[in-house]
């Protein structure tokens, strides 16, 4: 399913407890505010193992998610600008996050940039309904994508380093 | 270099050139196919367009074939399979259609039907509106170009579901899901449920050899959320799957199948002949068609399946007994020269040995994934911690990480 270092991962990612989608008013609040603790949580965690690769902030009404997510890659950072709306159907559907910046450069990737999962996340996910959140996602969905993808992108020279490019 | 007269030639040339080609597009213009068709002729002439399709009234197929007339479809999705399934119930003479999609035509969907090279560029819907209306101007066409699956359009596909239909206020008949992926079907589904409308889902699957329709009745048949996907079995050993730099394979051959088979059991589920199916898979590898039948879970997560199960029941109980007078005649094959048998079900040993429960189908049926019965022991792992804080105070401690 995952490796070890990522089984832990999660499992230091506090799980969620209200099962509530975008259309359910008052009870959504209650879920973001879950969404929230959990991924501070996460990011503290990051933090503290040097790790920290990505943020993540919502609209108000916890609808459309925008950040950033990093991979360094022999000493240097790569940054993309990453974002993803909540279905009406979440938590019992995951988001798809999407990297617009990508989109074309890999064939691992559905239109609009949307990143292309593995098989194993969405039965994955379907069996943690409701506690997996968004944290749950970036560590799962994301993070494994990115370790694949970028430095097969880098190494075929369709991604450069941006202070590179630059100079 | 060109003197003045050779220049002077050469834009009289290009002036005659403009001159033909807007000449050749008006006329294209009042060309027109044909005009509207007020009532469906059964006249046999080269020039009515549904003479063949009133024939299968003679023949007895279908009692009134004219209702099709009557009748508003919504095809979500307007890819391999959704633009294949709009141009055949364009043809059949469908009242109207609602079409949804969010994305353009492209190259690489040349592999497909339907859409033209040079169509690319355009959004699927409003280049399928403009084909289907030069081939069937009696149909209505209304198009969407949003993706369904977020909170503003949502509410409008909902809306549009339920007011849609060929008299505005009244609901579409039928709404066929043609999408590729959960998602959306789980949002055709959630809307469905709420408003306790008939439909079909399809689907190919992303290996591209085999695939499968559904015909959903909330409250009475399976939901889309009632079971993990259905999925037609793959014979194919996961681990010789290449996956590798590639999402999803496509072919025009499956995809066809499909949408033909979707449509097939629309007409019959319509236009009431034959027996409609409400689950048929397809199966290219051995040219396989398994079919079966769901009822609806009554622990489905969706609140408004259940609700619906409630209602259904509540009819059914309702109804007057009717004596069902069977009429089946059993089937007797003279013959069988080639010694064909059905095969037996699935071993009851074969059936635990999957993770999780999993609902008893027919063979070359399965589930996408097994999902464990509630949690094992209690859910490992910790939930999160109460807190004070309001949703704006962890917004903004976020934002400041």
């Amino acid at each position: 399913m995952a490796d070890e270092a990522t089984r832990k991962t999660v499992s230091e990612i506090p799980l969620l407890k209200t099962n509530s989608g975008p259309r359910d008013k008052e009870l959504w609040v209650q879920r973001l505010r879950e969404e929230y603790l959990a991924l501070i949580k996460y990011v503290e965690n990051n933090k503290a193992a040097d790790n920290d690769w990505f943020r993540l902030e919502s609209n108000k009404e916890g609808t459309r998610w925008f950040g950033k997510c990093w991979y360094i890659h022999e000493l240097l950072k790569y940054e993309f600008d990453m974002e993803f709306d909540i279905p009406v159907t979440y938590p019992a559907t995951a988001p798809e996050v999407a990297i617009p910046e990508l989109d074309g450069k890999t064939a691992k990737m559905y239109r609009g940039g949307k990143i292309c999962l593995t098989d194993h996340f969405k039965p994955l996910w379907a069996r943690n309904v409701p506690k997996f959140g968004l944290a749950h996602l970036m560590a799962l969905g994301l993070g494994p994508w990115l370790a694949v993808e970028i430095p097969d992108l880098i190494s075929k020279g369709i991604i450069q380093h941006k202070e590179q490019q630059s100079s | 270099m060109a003197t003045v007269e050779e220049l002077k030639l050469r834009v009289r040339e290009l002036e005659n050139e403009l001159i033909k080609c807007k000449q050749r597009r008006s006329s294209e213009e009042q060309n027109q196919p044909r005009g509207r068709i007020e009532r469906m002729s059964a006249e046999v002439v080269d020039s009515n367009p549904y003479s063949r399709l009133m024939a299968l009234k003679r023949m007895g197929i279908v009692e009134d074939y004219e209702k099709i007339r009557s009748f508003t479809v919504a095809v979500v999705g307007v890819g391999g399979v959704g633009s294949v399934t709009a141009e055949m119930l364009t043809r059949c003479g469908i009242g109207k259609l609602l079409l949804f999609d969010y994305d353009k035509v492209e190259l690489a969907n040349m592999n497909r039907l339907f859409f033209q090279p040079h169509q690319a560029g355009l959004s699927k819907v409003e280049a399928a509106e403009h084909t289907l209306r030069n081939i069937n101007p009696d149909v209505v066409f209304e198009t969407h170009n949003y993706n369904i699956t977020t909170m503003d359009n949502f509410t409008h596909f909902m809306e549009r579901v339920s007011n849609g239909g060929l008299e505005e206020g009244k609901p579409v008949d039928l709404v066929l899901s043609c999408v590729d992926n959960f998602e959306a079907r789980m949002a055709i589904n959630t809307a469905c449920n709420e408003l306790g409308q008939i439909w079909m889902e399809s689907g190919v699957s992303e290996n591209a050899v085999s695939g499968h329709i559904q015909l959903i009745i909330p409250g009475e048949t399976a939901c889309f959320a009632c079971a993990p996907p259905l999925v037609v079995a793959a014979n194919i050993d996961e681990k010789t799957l290449k996956k590798d730099g590639v999402c999803a394979a496509s072919l025009p051959t499956t995809m066809g199948v499909v949408a033909g088979i979707l449509v097939q059991n629309v007409l019959k589920h319509l236009l009431g002949f034959g027996t409609v199916s409400f689950y048929l898979g397809y199966n290219a590898m051995l040219d396989f068609f398994p079919t079966m039948t769901m009822k609806a879970n009554p622990q489905c997560d969706d609140k408004h399946c259940r609700r619906q199960q409630e209602e259904f029941k509540k009819k059914e109980a309702e109804r007057p007994k009717q004596e069902v007078v069977q009429e089946e005649e059993e089937i007797v094959h003279e013959e069988n020269e080639w010694g064909i048998e059905l095969v037996s079900e699935v071993t009851e040993a074969e059936l635990q040995a999957a993770s999780g429960p999993k609902p008893d189908l027919p063979e070359g049926i399965t589930v996408a994934y097994t999902i464990p019965e509630k949690d094992e022991g209690a859910s490992s792992g910790q939930t999160v911690e109460e807190t004070d804080q309001s949703l704006e105070e962890l917004m903004a401690q976020m934002r400041k990480m």
